[in-house]
């Protein structure tokens, strides 16, 4: 076994186990087969627990973006010409597009479960077929991940659409503090939704970078359940926009 | 191509990388990446400390010219006062902890090949690199570094002509910790997976090494921390460059409108601090569970309480969220809002008590060494007690009036994350120098190291209160203008000549570090004769830790001196002594 | 080493416990009203966390030094995982100890800050801005006149400094001045403003601070006992004259206030 050392060499890595020198056993149960490759199963658990980790600072973030929202819309401010506190909030009429962009995202998450089960499906068939098997196209399947990531680019096209809709209005990002938010709140949520799209385009020539199934498998589980908590997190952003104000 | 040549190539590496880039600049290997992310800690200390020299030396001499550096204005001072803070603060103390010790260790100490993710493991340590190399490059801009201080207030952070600095060397600033928060949050998604889902069999939570638990629930305080610091870049950065007004009314600098209306300054401060607070508890978590660690290993005695032990850092963790406001009696605030942040604040005082009470406890009645480590983790005890005390003066706000905004704060906070939480560092370092290395650090050089930084730093940082509570503000660049300071100034000086001596104490480590990575003598594989699973392995660890086989765990970590045990230590992984935990 | 440990843990407790006590370098002279209560409990406070200081620091040293090695011949080690009921009492005494310091200073925190200036406080408009303080008087017509930021010339000092608009009536009668006077045993009801960044209006020897923000005008009062001349300093960041950006605060009797104010009114008929 290859040795990783600084300065000692160490010939033979020897575990010490107390006096009786028993080594246990190499297998502890579970999914993890020694320091094997963990099975698909741990591999999948351990990618989806990672996910809810990391949507956590997502979360934090638009947590934040929301609080300072609500702070900013209620908050007086000194006018120094009459010494009085005003409020200066303007609610923006949002686009229509939004709503268009709304149902593509949403058909899209529809998409995007479809192209996870799929996948799934052909991972973790039995017996195991080869990559090259598996990849090579089956007559009746449906493109459901090269669908998802097409009305993701169309739902990232809208929002940019929208955008030169709220400029034409002549609603720019530093017009008014409401104004600022609605450019603030749709872009990140876009750059975002722009990560999922990369991910997504990834796992699907995934095949040609020679990953297995089972990888791939779990690259899009991953992207699909960050996919919907970002459609989930678009609603809410609307909803606050809209209704909040 | 066959599956199994398939997953033999996705298979994080069990054979070691070949190659220098593989091996040692892009490595996967945790150890590796921790290694990497101590170094960066120790060329950011250095940085932040020779800052801290100039700005002792200008406080006494403001008119003094220094060679190479000329004169130093009270801009310049200002300056050094921001950059020293955020270099410490980001740089060393949130680095060395965490992504240093945590990511060499924590794999280890639960019985881990590896942590979850290496490859954005990997990639976390060099984002916090690239956030690192961005923050040195604010200093040669135009302009130069900002002046705003660590914490950042707006409005003098948000508009590019409050001062000198404050044009792109503060966008560069923000940009920094904003990669820097990217590299964190990657760090604490990998900590706190691995800890949940890859502990090796028997090694449950209740069993996991205190340093473990430090390092996840720190891992979790970043989590929830680092994205309300990122938004808040995010708006500074828009009110500088974009011209909205999240952060600033409508104001004049130098008699010219800005253009901003509406916006407000304290929101910055709820934004900032929400983070800034549990960032002081993600940088003193890990020390604490070091101290606790060594305390046991050197008392030869299992930790007092492990389990209020437990309950203490997760307290701190929980409570850590709800006293932001105690940085803002002061702000503006609604003076109910500080009630209730006082009371939250004191509450938090509680558990720290505990901890203390419990490694008191800890050393009653156990066979105690001097060993290095052993001195710095009684140091840390000593340095947390003093630095702790002076928090109940500073969450009451009636006392606040009077103390907020002078040197009673920095008192306050340099003992605790400037001193406790380095000796933490210090003592993690030398305890963890023989299983790194292979070789141990010499321990004569150890004590003198120990000795100039322990009377150093509190010559140093104790004088600090007694300047706040006679009236010293914070950040001033000299004292010259205000008449009552006057008299304050040969406690500076002492303060001043205390640095020098302790400052200089410092390269006994750096001599001590490096000279014994080459020559040290060999060390063995258990030469403190510890309990924790990184000790039942090679020294240095094989690349997947444990030489191919997964320990398995029997006892709790802190088996000292057991009844009727052969030796006076039991290995966690030990079968044959089962002792009550 | 054991033993070296108790004597220098010890000396540092000693030396600095002496420095607090012997108050070689301490809180200034109060002068305000509410100084004798905030200096009462400052100096609570002080005993009972000076005791918990040093309680622990000296059985910090003593337990290090009696419980060292010595030689092979060990003594016993107590191999004791703790006590529940010892951390439940220590726990329990703690949040005593801290709660009941926070409320015993609350009712003074309420006592100044939950209730606004009392009617006949003598009120000044005090404006922070990079790098000087002005102090505004409202004349008397007892209205502050309004402000202008498009006005502003600081170079001009005082009316001009604060942008003071010559078209609003209630203006004219405004005194401005660069040193705050006022008179002794009176309520002094301060209102804070800032035209750029945050500055502090900190007054060590009224026991007053208060951030200055921009966007907001803050209202605070103190009452001063005793007169004299106390220096104002700027206790919160705000630029490269953060340093420097100090005022003075007069207190001088009453009528010898009513005689300057009414001289500044007088210079603006």
């Amino acid at each position: 076994m290859a040795t990783f050392s600084t300065t000692a060499t160490v010939d033979d890595p020897r575990v010490l186990l107390g006096d009786d020198g028993v080594l246990p056993p190499v297998r502890g149960g579970g999914g993890d087969d020694g320091f094997g490759l963990p099975d698909y199963a741990t591999r999948l658990r351990r990618a989806r627990l990672g996910l809810l980790v990391a949507l956590t600072p997502v979360l934090m973030l638009f947590v934040s973006f929301s609080s300072a929202y609500v702070v900013r819309q209620g908050l007086p401010t000194l006018d120094p010409r009459t010494n009085t506190l005003v409020r200066d909030w303007i609610p923006v009429t949002l686009p229509k597009l939004l709503l268009i962009n709304t149902g593509v995202l949403i058909l899209s998450s529809v998409f995007m479960e479809l192209a996870r089960r799929q996948i799934k499906g052909q991972a973790t068939r039995v017996p195991p077929a080869s990559a090259s098997e598996v990849s090579a196209g089956d007559q009746t399947r449906i493109p459901w991940l090269s669908m998802t990531i097409v009305l993701g680019l169309a739902f990232l096209f809208g929002q940019w659409a929208a955008w030169r809709q709220l400029a034409a209005n002549g609603f720019y990002v530093a017009t008014t503090p409401s104004s600022s938010f609605v450019y603030l709140l749709t872009g990140t949520h876009a750059i975002h939704l722009m990560g999922g799209v990369l991910a997504l385009f990834v796992a699907g020539i995934a095949s040609l970078l020679r990953r297995s199934v089972a990888t791939r498998s779990i690259v899009v589980d991953v992207t699909a359940w960050y996919w919907h908590f970002m459609a989930g997190l678009w609603i809410y952003i609307l909803c606050l926009l809209e209704f909040a104000s | 191509m066959a599956t199994h040549e398939i997953a033999a190539q996705e298979s994080h590496a069990h054979a070691a990388p070949q190659g220098f880039i593989r091996k040692w600049v892009f490595s996967l290997d945790h150890k590796v990446i921790g290694l990497q992310y101590y170094f960066l800690a120790l060329a950011a200390v250095f940085v932040g400390m020779f800052l801290s020299l100039l700005m002792r030396i200008h406080l006494i001499w403001p008119t003094a010219t220094l060679p190479l550096l000329g004169d130093i204005r009270p801009e310049t001072y200002l300056t050094l006062v921001t950059m020293h803070g955020t270099i410490m603060v980001f740089f060393v103390l949130t680095t060395a902890p965490q992504g240093g010790f945590g990511n060499y260790f924590l794999p280890i100490q639960i019985g881990a090949p590896d942590m979850a993710f290496p490859v954005l493991n990997m990639l976390s340590f060099w984002t916090t690199f690239l956030g690192f190399v961005v923050m040195i490059a604010a200093f040669f801009v135009a302009g130069g570094a900002p002046l705003h201080g660590w914490t950042g207030y707006a409005p003098l952070s948000a508009l590019q002509s409050a001062g000198p600095g404050e044009g792109l060397g503060a966008d560069l600033w923000i940009i920094s910790i904003a990669i820097f928060c990217i590299g964190a949050l990657m760090g604490a998604l990998n900590f706190i997976t691995t800890t949940l889902d890859m502990r090796a069999k028997g090694m449950t939570m209740m069993r996991m090494p205190l340093t473990c638990w430090a390092w996840f629930v720190t891992a979790i305080l970043g989590l929830l921390a680092f994205g309300v610091l990122l938004s808040a870049g995010i708006l500074l950065l828009m009110d500088r460059n974009l011209g909205t007004s999240f952060f600033v009314p409508l104001v004049t600098v130098n008699g010219q409108l800005t253009g901003h209306k509406g916006g407000s300054p304290l929101l910055w401060q709820h934004l900032f601090w929400f983070f800034g607070h549990p960032e002081v508890y993600i940088a003193i978590l890990p020390a604490m569970g070091m101290c606790s660690q060594l305390l046991s290993v050197f008392s030869r005695k299992p930790i007092f309480g492990y389990k209020a032990m437990v309950y203490a850092i997760l307290a701190i963790g929980f409570l850590g969220f709800m006293v932001w406001g105690h940085h803002m009696f002061m702000s503006g605030m609604s003076p109910y809002t500080a009630f209730a942040f006082s009371i939250m604040t004191m509450a938090i005082g509680v558990p720290s008590a505990i901890k203390t009470f419990n490694w008191l406890g800890t050393l009653m009645r156990g066979r105690i060494r001097f060993a290095s480590p052993m001195l710095f983790a009684i140091g840390f005890v000593s340095l947390f007690v003093s630095g702790g005390i002076s928090g109940p003066f500073l969450a009451q706000p009636v006392l606040d009036i009077q103390l907020h905004d002078t040197y009673f704060v920095p008192a306050h906070f340099h003992l605790i994350m400037g001193v406790a939480s380095i000796f933490g560092i210090f003592a993690a370092t030398y305890y963890w120098f023989p299983k790194m290395f292979g070789r141990m650090m010499s321990e004569s050089m150890a004590r003198w190291h120990f000795w100039f930084s322990f009377i150093g730093t509190y010559a140093i940082f104790m004088p600090m209160h007694y300047l706040g509570m006679a009236g010293m503000p914070r950040r001033y660049a000299q004292m010259t203008e205000v008449s009552y300071l006057l008299h304050l100034i040969p406690l500076q000086k002492f303060i001043t000549y205390a640095a020098f001596v302790t400052i200089a104490g410092q390269l006994i480590f750096v001599v001590n570090l490096f000279w014994s990575m080459f020559k040290g003598p060999k060390a063995s594989d258990n030469p403190w004769e510890a309990t924790t699973l990184e000790w039942t392995t090679a020294t240095p660890p094989p690349h997947d830790n444990f030489g191919g086989h997964t320990p398995v765990v029997h006892n709790g970590p802190y088996e000292y001196s057991v009844p009727g045990a052969p030796r006076d230590y039991v290995m966690q992984s030990d079968p044959e002594i089962k002792a009550a935990h | 080493m054991g033993l070296i440990l108790l004597i220098v843990i010890w000396l540092i407790t000693i030396a600095s416990t002496y420095f607090f006590i012997a108050k070689t370098w301490w809180l200034p002279a109060g002068a305000s009203a509410a100084a004798a209560g905030i200096d009462h409990h400052f100096t609570t406070t002080f005993i009972l966390m000076g005791i918990v200081f040093v309680a622990a620091q000296v059985s910090l040293g003593a337990l290090v030094w009696i419980y060292r090695e010595r030689g092979s011949s060990s003594s016993k080690v107590d191999y004791s995982h703790g006590n529940t009921k010892l951390e439940i009492v220590w726990t329990i005494l703690t949040t005593l100890l801290f709660v009941g310091l926070n409320l015993m200073s609350s009712s003074i925190w309420a006592s100044e800050r939950f209730r606004a200036a009392e009617a006949n406080a003598v009120r000044v408009e005090v404006t922070g801005m990079q790098f000087a303080w002005y102090f505004r008087y409202p004349g008397p017509d007892g209205k502050f006149g309004a402000t202008n930021p498009e006005l502003e010339d600081a170079s001009a000092g005082g009316e001009a400094a604060l942008g003071l608009d010559p078209k609003d009536p209630a203006s004219k009668d405004d005194v401005v001045t660069g040193t705050m006077v006022v008179p002794v045993n009176r309520e002094i009801e301060v209102i804070l403003r800032a035209h750029d960044v945050i500055h502090s209006f900190f007054i060590p020897t009224m026991r007053f601070k208060q951030d200055a923000v921009p966007g907001l005008a803050i209202h605070m009062h103190f009452t001063p006992i005793e007169t004299g001349d106390y220096e104002i300093l700027c206790a919160e960041l705000c630029g490269l004259g953060h340093y420097k950006m100090h005022g003075m605060l007069k207190v001088v009797s009453q009528e010898e206030f009513d005689k300057w104010l009414a001289a500044r009114e007088a210079e603006k008929q």
